[in-house]
C-alpha cells in the first residue's frame, strides 16, 4: 500500500513539472502568434518597414519557442494514459472528444501554416503570407479554447451521466459540457494572461535596447506598444480575475477558501490576510497579518457579509492551503505590479518621456518574465485548490492513477527533469540571445544556411535579403551565414 | 448502429496511425540517416527539406494518442502503462530531434551536439513505436480494465525485430524523400542509403510476418483459413510485387522510390491490421470492448467530417508551396 501511494505521489509530481514547463510556451506563444499577425497587419497597411523588420525579428524567437511548446506539448497528450490510466478510461468519453476537436481545429492548424508562415514569405506573396500568420495565430487561441474547456469540466463537471461500468458519460447536449459553468472565465483569463505575458516580454526587450539606444526605432516602436497592452489589458485582467474568483467561489468553495487562508468561519466580516503561514495540522494561519474585513468587501461586495471557512469542510476534502494561499498571493502582486508599470508608462507617455525615462525601462526590464512567474502560480492556485478531486467532487486524485509501481514513475521523472532543464534551459538561453541582439533595418528571416528551404531548383534565388547586413548584424545573427564554406 | 461507428472509428485511427507513420516516418528516417551526410551542405539540405513539415507531420501523433483517448479510451488506458518505458523514452527521444531543427541553428559551435542529438531522438522514437507496436501484437495483459502484466512484458526478441524493422522502413522512407527532394552528390548518396534500407525492410518485414504466424495461433488462423485465405492472399503477393519495383526505381526514380516506399508501408499496415482485427488490445478486448460511447462518436465523426478535409487540403497547399528539389546545382 505504502508504494503505491508513492507512485501516485511521483506521478502527480511528474504531470506537475512536465506540464507547468509545458506551459510556459503556450503562455507565449499565444501572445506572440497574435504579437506577430498584428505587426504583419500594421506593415501591410502601413507599408512602413519598421513593422517587417520587428515582425521578423520577433519571428525567429517564435519559432524556437514554438518548437519548444509543441515537443513539451506531445508529452502531455500522453501523461493522461502512461500516469492516469484511471481517469483516461472514465473520463474519455467526455473529454476525449473535446482534446480531439482540440487537434483538429488547433494543432493541425498551427502547424500547417507554420511552415509557409516560418519560411514562405517569398513563395506565397504577401497577402497569402498574412493569412498564414492569422491561422497560427487563430490556432493557438483554438488550442486554448478546448484544453480549458476540458479543464474546466473537470473543475467543474457538468453535462455528463454516469455508467454501469464508471465511465463519465457525455449527456445529451455538449454545449453543457463544453461551456460549463467555469469555462468562459477561466478562458478569458488564461488567454488575457498570455496577452499580458508576452507584452511584459517584448516591453523588456524593448527597454533593454532603449536603455542602450533610446533612439533606436525598432525598440521604441515596440516598447510603446508593449507599454499600451500594460496599461489597458493589465487593469482589465484584475477585473478579469476578480470575476473568475466570485466564479470559484460558487462551484469551489473550499478552493477560495483556501486562497484566503480562511480556516475559521466568519459570520460578521472577514479579513484578507496578507500574511500568514498556514497550518493544516493544527488548521489555523500562524502569524497572520490581515485587513479586517476586507475579504468580505472582496468577495460578496460587504463589509460584514459572513463567510463559510474551512471548518465547514471535512478534513479529508480540503486542499493544501499553503500552496494555494502563497501561489495566489504572488499571483496577485504580480498583476499589481503590472497594472503599476502600466501607469507609470502612460505618465511617461503624458510627460513625453516614454522612450528616454530609464527608471520606467529598467522596471520593464525586471517585470520581463513576471509573467511567466503569474501565470504558473495562477496555476498552481486551482490545481492545487480543487484537490483532492481531479474531477472535482467525483473523482479522487489518489483513484485515478496508473497501476504502475513506484521505480518506474521515479525513473521517468528523473528523465524529464533532466531532458527538460538541459533542453529547456539551453532553448531559453538561444532567446536570450536573439533578445539581446540590437534589432535593425533589413532584419534577417528565418532563414538557414545556403540552401534555406525558401529556394528550390528552377527558381532563381532572389537577391539578397539583407544588403549590407554584414556591417549592422551583430556576430550571432550572422552564424548562419557561414555554413556550407 | 453503435457497431458500425466503432467500425468506422477504427479505420480513422488506423488512417491516422498511417497518416504519421508514413509522415512522419519520412522525416524520422532522415534523422536516422543523418550522420552519414557530411556535416554542411548535405545536412543542411537534408534538413531543409523537411523544416516546413516536420511540425505538421508530428501532429499526426497526437491525433494518433488523442484519437486513441477520445475514440478508444480503454485501449488507450491499457496500452500507454503497458509499454510505459518505450512511450517515455519515444517522447524524450522527440523532445530532442524537435528542438533540433531550431537550435541547431543558432550556435556553430553546438551544431555537432544537436546534429546527434538529431540523429539519437529520431531513432530512439523510431525504434520505440516499433516496439509499441510489437508489445500491442504480441498481446497484453488485462485483467479489470487494467494492465495487469509485469515490467518488461515489451521486452522480447519479437519486439526487438518490430522496433528494428520500423527503423529500416523509416529509414527507407527518409532515403527515397531525400532522392526526391535533393539532387547532384546528396542524392546520390541517399540513393545507396535507400538500397540498403530496401533491403533491410524487406528482411525484416518477411521476419515479422513469419514470427507473427508462430505468435498467436488465432493470427496463423487468419491467414491460413478458407475463406479467408483466398481474400487475403493478394495482400502478400502485392507487397512483393511493390518491393520489386521499389528496388528496380531506386536506380533512376525521382519521386517513384518514395511512393512506392509508401505503398510498401501501406500493405504491410494493412497486414498487421488484418492479423489483429477485430482486436484493438490482443488477446482480449476487441474494438467494440474498448470504443466510448455513441454519443461521443457521433460528436467527435461530425468533427472530422468538417475538418480533416481542410487539413488534408491546407497541408497538401504546404507541401506544394514547398516543392521542388531544396537546393540547386549553381551550388557546386
Amino acid at each position: 500500500m505504502f508504494e503505491s501511494l508513492d507512485a501516485i505521489l511521483l506521478a502527480r509530481i511528474q504531470f506537475a513539472f512536465t506540464v507547468s514547463f509545458h506551459f510556459i510556451f503556450p503562455a507565449f506563444s499565444i501572445g506572440l502568434a497574435s504579437y506577430l499577425a498584428v505587426l504583419e497587419g500594421l506593415w501591410l497597411k502601413t507599408g512602413k518597414a519598421v513593422y517587417l523588420d520587428l515582425f521578423k525579428y520577433w519571428l525567429k524567437i517564435f519559432a524556437i519557442a514554438f518548437a519548444m511548446g509543441v515537443v513539451s506539448g506531445i508529452v502531455m497528450s500522453y501523461q493522461f494514459g502512461t500516469n492516469w490510466s484511471v481517469f483516461s478510461d472514465v473520463a474519455g468519453p467526455v473529454i476525449g472528444p473535446l482534446m480531439a476537436y482540440e487537434v483538429l481545429t488547433a494543432f493541425f492548424l498551427e502547424a500547417g501554416f507554420l511552415g509557409v508562415m516560418l519560411f514562405g514569405m517569398e513563395k506565397v506573396g504577401r497577402k497569402l503570407h498574412f493569412f498564414a500568420t492569422l491561422m497560427v495565430a487563430a490556432g493557438t487561441f483554438v488550442s486554448a479554447f478546448w484544453i480549458l474547456s476540458v479543464n474546466s469540466w473537470m473543475q467543474t463537471p457538468t453535462g455528463f451521466e454516469m455508467g454501469a461500468n464508471g465511465q463519465f458519460l457525455p449527456g445529451p447536449s455538449w454545449i453543457d459540457i463544453i461551456f460549463n459553468p467555469s469555462f468562459p472565465y477561466r478562458l478569458v483569463h488564461t488567454v488575457t494572461a498570455a496577452y499580458l505575458t508576452t507584452a511584459f516580454v517584448v516591453g523588456a526587450v524593448g527597454a533593454w535596447h532603449l536603455l542602450k539606444d533610446c533612439t533606436n526605432i525598432h525598440a521604441r516602436t515596440m516598447f510603446s506598444l508593449a507599454m499600451w497592452m500594460a496599461a489597458i489589458v493589465a487593469p482589465v485582467q484584475i477585473f478579469v480575475g476578480d470575476m473568475h474568483g466570485l466564479n470559484t467561489m460558487e462551484h469551489q468553495p473550499a478552493k477560495v477558501m483556501a486562497m484566503e487562508g480562511h480556516y475559521e468561519s466568519h459570520p460578521d466580516g472577514a479579513p484578507f490576510y496578507v500574511f500568514g503561514i498556514p497550518n493544516d495540522d493544527e488548521q489555523r494561519l500562524d502569524y497572520a497579518m490581515g485587513i479586517p474585513k476586507l475579504s468580505s468587501l472582496i468577495l460578496k461586495h460587504d463589509l460584514d457579509a459572513p463567510l463559510a471557512g474551512l471548518d465547514t469542510v471535512p478534513d479529508d476534502e480540503q486542499p493544501p492551503v499553503f500552496m494555494v494561499f502563497w501561489a495566489f498571493r504572488i499571483m496577485v502582486a504580480i498583476g499589481v505590479a503590472m497594472m503599476a508599470v502600466g501607469a507609470f508608462s502612460l505618465l511617461a507617455r503624458l510627460k513625453g518621456k516614454l522612450y528616454d525615462w530609464h527608471l520606467l525601462h529598467r522596471a520593464a526590464l525586471v517585470m520581463g518574465p513576471s509573467g511567466f512567474v503569474a501565470v504558473i502560480a495562477g496555476w498552481i492556485t486551482t490545481e492545487v485548490g480543487r484537490q483532492p478531486y481531479v474531477i472535482y467532487g467525483l473523482l479522487r486524485t489518489a483513484d485515478a492513477a496508473s497501476p504502475l509501481a513506484a521505480p518506474a514513475v521515479a525513473a521517468s521523472l528523473l528523465a524529464f527533469v533532466v531532458v527538460y532543464f538541459a533542453v529547456f534551459s539551453v532553448g531559453t538561453w538561444y532567446l536570450l540571445r536573439l533578445m539581446a541582439a540590437t534589432p535593425h533595418v533589413h532584419e534577417t528571416d528565418v532563414k538557414r544556411g545556403d540552401q534555406g528551404p525558401i529556394r528550390t531548383a528552377g527558381i532563381t534565388p532572389g537577391p539578397t535579403q539583407n544588403p549590407g547586413e554584414g556591417e549592422t548584424l551583430p556576430q550571432s545573427v550572422l552564424v548562419k551565414k557561414e555554413d556550407g564554406q | 448502429m453503435s457497431m458500425d461507428l466503432t467500425v468506422i472509428w477504427a479505420l480513422i485511427i488506423a488512417f491516422g496511425i498511417f497518416a504519421y507513420v508514413v509522415m512522419d516516418g519520412f522525416d524520422l528516417g532522415i534523422g536516422i540517416l543523418f550522420p552519414r551526410f557530411q556535416p554542411g551542405e548535405g545536412r543542411n539540405r537534408a534538413m531543409n527539406s523537411i523544416a516546413p513539415f516536420w511540425d505538421g507531420n508530428e501532429t499526426w501523433l497526437v491525433l494518433g494518442g488523442g484519437g486513441l483517448f477520445a475514440a478508444f479510451p480503454l485501449a488507450y488506458a491499457i496500452i500507454l502503462p503497458a509499454t510505459y518505458p518505450l512511450v517515455i523514452a519515444m517522447l524524450l527521444g522527440l523532445v530532442f530531434r524537435g528542438v533540433a531543427f531550431e537550435y541547431r541553428w543558432r550556435d556553430e559551435k553546438h551544431r555537432p551536439f544537436w546534429d546527434m542529438a538529431f540523429m539519437g531522438g529520431s531513432l530512439a522514437a523510431a525504434m520505440s513505436q516499433g516496439m509499441i507496436l510489437g508489445a500491442l501484437l504480441q498481446g497484453i495483459t488485462v485483467v479489470d480494465r487494467a494492465y495487469a502484466g509485469s515490467w518488461f512484458d515489451w521486452l522480447t526478441p519479437y519486439t526487438l525485430l518490430t522496433g528494428l524493422g520500423t527503423v529500416a522502413g523509416y529509414a527507407l522512407l527518409g532515403a527515397t524523400w531525400l532522392v526526391w527532394r535533393l539532387d547532384g552528390d546528396v542524392q546520390k548518396k541517399a540513393r545507396g542509403l535507400a538500397r540498403k534500407a530496401a533491403l533491410a525492410t524487406a528482411a525484416l518485414m518477411g521476419a515479422v510476418s513469419l514470427y507473427n504466424l508462430k505468435l498467436r495461433p488465432e493470427y496463423a488462423d487468419r491467414w491460413f483459413t478458407a475463406p479467408e485465405v483466398y481474400w487475403l492472399a493478394p495482400l502478400p503477393i502485392a507487397t512483393a510485387v511493390v518491393a520489386v519495383l521499389l528496388w528496380r526505381s531506386l536506380a533512376k526514380g525521382e519521386s517513384a522510390p518514395f511512393w512506392y516506399a509508401l505503398g510498401l508501408f501501406g500493405l504491410g499496415m494493412a497486414g498487421l491490421g488484418v492479423t489483429i482485427w477485430p482486436n484493438v488490445v490482443p488477446p482480449g478486448i476487441t474494438i467494440w470492448d474498448a470504443a466510448a460511447p455513441e454519443r461521443s462518436q457521433i460528436f467527435m465523426l461530425i468533427g472530422v467530417a468538417l475538418t480533416l478535409p481542410l487539413i488534408v487540403g491546407y497541408t497538401a497547399w504546404a507541401y506544394w508551396v514547398f516543392r521542388g528539389k531544396v537546393g540547386g546545382e549553381g551550388y557546386h
